[in-house]
């Protein structure tokens, strides 16, 4: 295997699975140009309605060009309470297929049987995104070809660019028509937004919706459109939506989670982020959702009001829209079912997908729009790289999700997370995995201190003096190692085993197998 | 009943490990963590360095460990073999430690189970003026030695975990069967304070005095350690006199409301009319004797106005801070025994009043039509002294 490095230092294979790879270059070295992969010409010379209703998986099957080899993706809208996914896997299993591409935006703990057909070579390998067991199984090496995982802005952009070429595309709604048209807001299934699948009904050599709600045509809103969409299966149940928090939706009462959100809103106060007419991204984590609390208490108190934020969704968000203290959410997913209702019920709560908010294809997404993106990390090293993937023991536990895409697009980011997990620092010489540069981190906050970028004077020059504890991270490194003792390096072996694109497309790290 | 054949330490969860013992089995150290891959290695070094440090080469040890720190493993491993009879308390190590001071700010003091490693680790991040390493009420008996040995090497890595927070170990009453114990094996760790619960009497401090003064003596410590007695008893109420003068050691008396009112036989209320005449007698023995006073914990850690409340009107009584339970506590507790900017206002005009007194030699301080007699001014100048402290604005070039 012929190896590259890349522009941060990581060694890059020069191709994998016959396909070159292109290193990264610096987070906004793109140069654009070039044309998007055309979609198929889909036939319609059919005189009149085309029934495009199917009442059972099998019936579907029948309907459909299945080879092995094909590509299938899925949206994760229902994360945790999905049903579709396991379903169709196995069901095409059953069927004889092989070497399939699992394409899912994201997968959870409720998926974890998909390692059985991994192991059986139902499935070649996933591309998107993977959680839990099926990331372990892709760290061990179980997978015949190379997993390949991409920010949602980054999954859009290679189904836009061809890298990512869906054959079929299964599309689960709470609420459909016989045309196809969908939404995800309405019925007993109803999870929020469907953005996710937007590109995948735009750009999927066939498309399909599964329901357990046929409204009657037209079914609206319409944030899936059946001008895309080949066949609609209707099936009993299509997940549990009870089952989509992510997380937790109480405040947690970790003194160090509280420490650490209390001190990221001094630091976005203190640094002039917080007026009138802000924006914010911040996730559904213990530490995110503090923070938004803590943020939206000096929004109140200062009567300051944000102009938009971008969801990931929860009641504490649409807690300050009510209160009138964000103007308007724009919501990528919904984490609560709060979130559900509220996107439903609410025009100042409106639905995006990731074209939307975080594609560089766009001219200029939502993400770049952003005042301040708060997020979580598995590990930042002290050039102010993060890992979000891997954890420090080498496996594969987490997708990117939309971290690369806010990260780069957010004025200011910030990065929050405990300096140390169990004995294991958060703090590293060099990460494990790089997710995102050190070029798009501007802040790390740990109950420990705050650590600057020093690309970021600017930022440094305007809290200096505000009483935050301001720290370097090779003095917070020493200090958890003082505590921690450093950790020894786990065992890998020469083989990747998985591909950690950048928003663009080049390759900014890859993963290799952990050996036991 | 049979002796025990197997000895276990620790508890399950975070930042902790359980350690099993068996005396009789073929020597061997079995190690299993989930943080392996990372530190295995490490972990079974530090479990085979605290076996020689014990001088132990027989038993099977084997240790689950979820992420514990070092001196945690080391507490572990020293409970199990203790426990089995096949090691000692380790010899005495001198502790260099910053004296205590009789007089410093005591706004709160943070309780910590002292059997639950993972909530001590970053304790002394949260702005505490005083930690509580407690061996008492939120220890069960069959914890009591884990605890002990626990404490006592956290108080031993105190200046890396809580640098420049005050140490204080609440050990159980001498009149229980584990407070003896708890002094012999805290006392040479130096905490700060020691915080006595459940005094009834003058006796009770004095018996504690003797007990650490024969053990500082031992150990060449004299004097180091103050103590702070814990009223939470009728008996206590109407002693808190005696108790306050009992001992030089003394720094501060501290009131126990939830055990005062089961004591008294009423239930506890969150306006606390019930404890009023208790708090106000602690807060005059405390006085008589020179030392502090300081309130009860406010048991909501949800009710953040609450606190609020109860933190002002301890203040207003005379106490000068409070117990808290959780670090969240910590800042609104601080929040109301901070002078007000109209209280600093007000003594900064007596403090002026009297140094233009001082310069045109005026007999009598006045302060538009009031007179400033000699307490005003005291108090006048201990609210400059503390805004100074605290760093408030309003008290420039005083």
């Amino acid at each position: 295997m012929q190896w590259v490095e890349n522009a941060l230092g990581r060694k890059i294979p020069a191709e994998i699975d016959g396909r070159p790879l292109k290193p990264f270059r610096g987070a906004f070295q793109d140069q654009g140009g070039g044309r998007q992969a055309a979609p198929r010409v889909p036939l319609t010379t059919v005189p009149g309605r085309i029934d495009k209703v199917v009442r059972s998986w099998d019936e579907l099957w029948e309907r459909l060009p299945l080879r092995d080899g094909m590509t299938v993706s899925f949206h994760h809208h229902l994360r945790n309470g999905d049903f579709i996914v396991n379903e169709a896997m196995q069901r095409l299993a059953a069927r004889g297929l092989k070497d399939l591409v699992v394409a899912p935006s994201a997968l959870f703990p409720v998926h974890d049987g998909l390692v059985e057909l991994i192991k059986s070579g139902v499935i070649s390998h996933v591309e998107g995104s993977m959680n839990g067991q099926v990331g372990v199984a892709c760290s061990k090496g179980l997978m015949k070809k190379t997993a390949v995982l991409r920010s949602h802005g980054g999954r859009y952009r290679a189904i836009q660019d061809g890298d990512l070429k869906i054959d079929l595309a299964i599309i689960a709604a709470p609420a459909a028509d016989v045309f196809g048209n969908a939404n995800g807001v309405l019925g007993k299934s109803a999870f929020g937004p469907i953005g996710i699948a937007k590109a995948d009904s735009l750009y999927a050599e066939r498309v399909v919706v599964v329901t357990d709600n046929l409204v009657p045509f037209p079914c609206v809103p319409m944030s899936i459109s059946g001008l895309h969409v080949d066949h609609v299966l209707t099936v009993d149940t299509i997940g549990d939506p009870t089952k989509i928090v992510s997380g937790t939706t109480k405040i947690t009462r970790s003194p160090t989670q509280l420490q650490i959100a209390e001190l990221a809103a001094r630091f976005v106060e203190a640094a002039g982020i917080l007026r009138d007419g802000f924006s914010f991204q911040a996730g559904a984590g213990g530490i995110s959702l503090a923070f938004t609390k803590f943020l939206g208490e000096r929004m109140a108190e200062k009567k300051i009001k944000a102009s938009f934020v971008i969801g990931g969704t929860t009641q504490f968000l649409v807690d300050l829209l009510n209160r009138g203290l964000i103007d308007v959410v724009t919501d990528g997913q919904s984490f609560d079912l709060v979130a559900v209702q509220s996107l439903r019920d609410n025009p100042r709560h409106v639905e995006i997908d990731p074209f939307i908010s975080y594609c560089q294809h766009a001219r200029g997404c939502f993400a770049h729009m952003l005042d301040v993106a708060v997020l979580g990390a598995t590990e930042i090293d002290l050039d102010f790289n993060v890992n979000v993937n891997t954890h420090s023991d080498g496996l594969l536990l987490h997708g990117i999700g939309g971290f690369a895409d806010a990260a780069a697009g957010a004025g200011c980011t910030i990065i929050t997370a405990p300096s140390f997990r169990k004995r294991i620092p958060v703090l590293r010489e060099r990460v494990t995995t790089v997710t995102a540069p050190g070029e798009v981190i501007d802040v790390v906050v740990t109950e420990r201190g705050l650590a600057i970028n020093p690309r970021r004077q600017d930022l440094l020059e305007k809290v200096q003096g505000k009483g935050l504890p301001l720290v370097t991270l090779p003095q917070l490194m020493d200090q958890v190692h003082a505590l921690t003792g450093i950790p020894d390096s786990p065992r890998f072996g020469e083989r990747p085993v998985a591909v950690i694109e950048w928003r663009d497309g080049s390759v900014i790290d890859v993963v290799r197998q952990v050996l036991d | 009943m049979s002796t025990p054949t197997i000895f276990t330490s620790g508890l399950e969860g975070k930042s902790d490990l359980i350690a099993t013992y068996e005396p009789a089995a073929p020597f061997e150290v079995v190690v299993e963590s989930s943080v392996k891959k990372l530190f295995g290695r490490h972990i079974r070094e530090r479990a085979e360095q605290t076996l020689q440090e014990f001088k132990v080469n027989k038993g099977r040890l084997v240790i689950k460990d979820d992420g514990a720190l070092d001196f945690i493993i080391a507490a572990r491993i020293e409970a199990v073999l203790r426990k089995a009879g096949v090691a000692k308390a380790p010899p005495f190590k001198p502790i260099d430690r910053t004296p205590a001071e009789k007089d410093r700010l005591r706004r709160s003091r943070l309780y910590l189970p002292g059997n639950q490693p993972d909530l001590m680790l970053n304790a002394g991040l949260f702005g505490a003026d005083s930690l509580i390493l407690d061996l008492e009420d939120s220890v069960a008996p069959d914890q009591k030695v884990d605890a002990r040995i626990l404490v006592r090497r956290i108080l031993g890595e105190a200046h890396r975990l809580f640098p420049g927070t005050e140490l204080i170990v609440r050990v159980n009453p001498l009149s229980g069967p584990f407070g003896y114990e708890d002094l012999r094996e805290i006392v040479p760790a130096l905490p700060h304070l020691l915080l006595l619960p459940k005094c009834d009497t003058d006796h009770d401090i004095k018996e504690a005095d003797r007990e650490v003064t024969a053990i500082e003596r031992e150990f060449g410590l004299q004097g180091r350690i103050l103590f702070m007695p814990l009223i939470e008893t009728v008996k206590g109420v109407v002693n808190a006199q005696a108790i306050a003068q009992a001992s030089g050691r003394n720094v501060a008396l501290c009131f126990g409301a939830e055990d005062f009112t089961r004591d008294l036989g009423v239930p506890r209320t969150r306006d606390g009319k019930e404890t009023l005449a208790a708090r106000s007698q602690i807060v005059y023995a405390a006085k008589v004797a020179g030392i502090q006073a300081i309130d009860t914990v406010f048991a909501d850690v949800g009710d953040d106005q609450g606190l609020l409340a109860s933190s002002l009107e301890a203040k207003s009584l005379g106490f000068v801070g409070k117990g808290v339970i959780h670090p969240r506590q910590i800042p609104i507790v601080h929040q109301a025994f901070a002078p007000t900017a109209a209280e600093i206002e007000e003594a900064r005009k007596i403090v002026e009043a009297m140094q233009r007194a001082v310069e045109t030699g005026a007999g009598v301080v006045s302060l538009g039509t009031k007179m400033v007699d000699a307490p005003v001014a005291e108090r006048a100048r201990k609210v400059i002294a503390l805004a100074k402290q605290l760093g408030l604005p309003g008290v420039e070039g005083l």
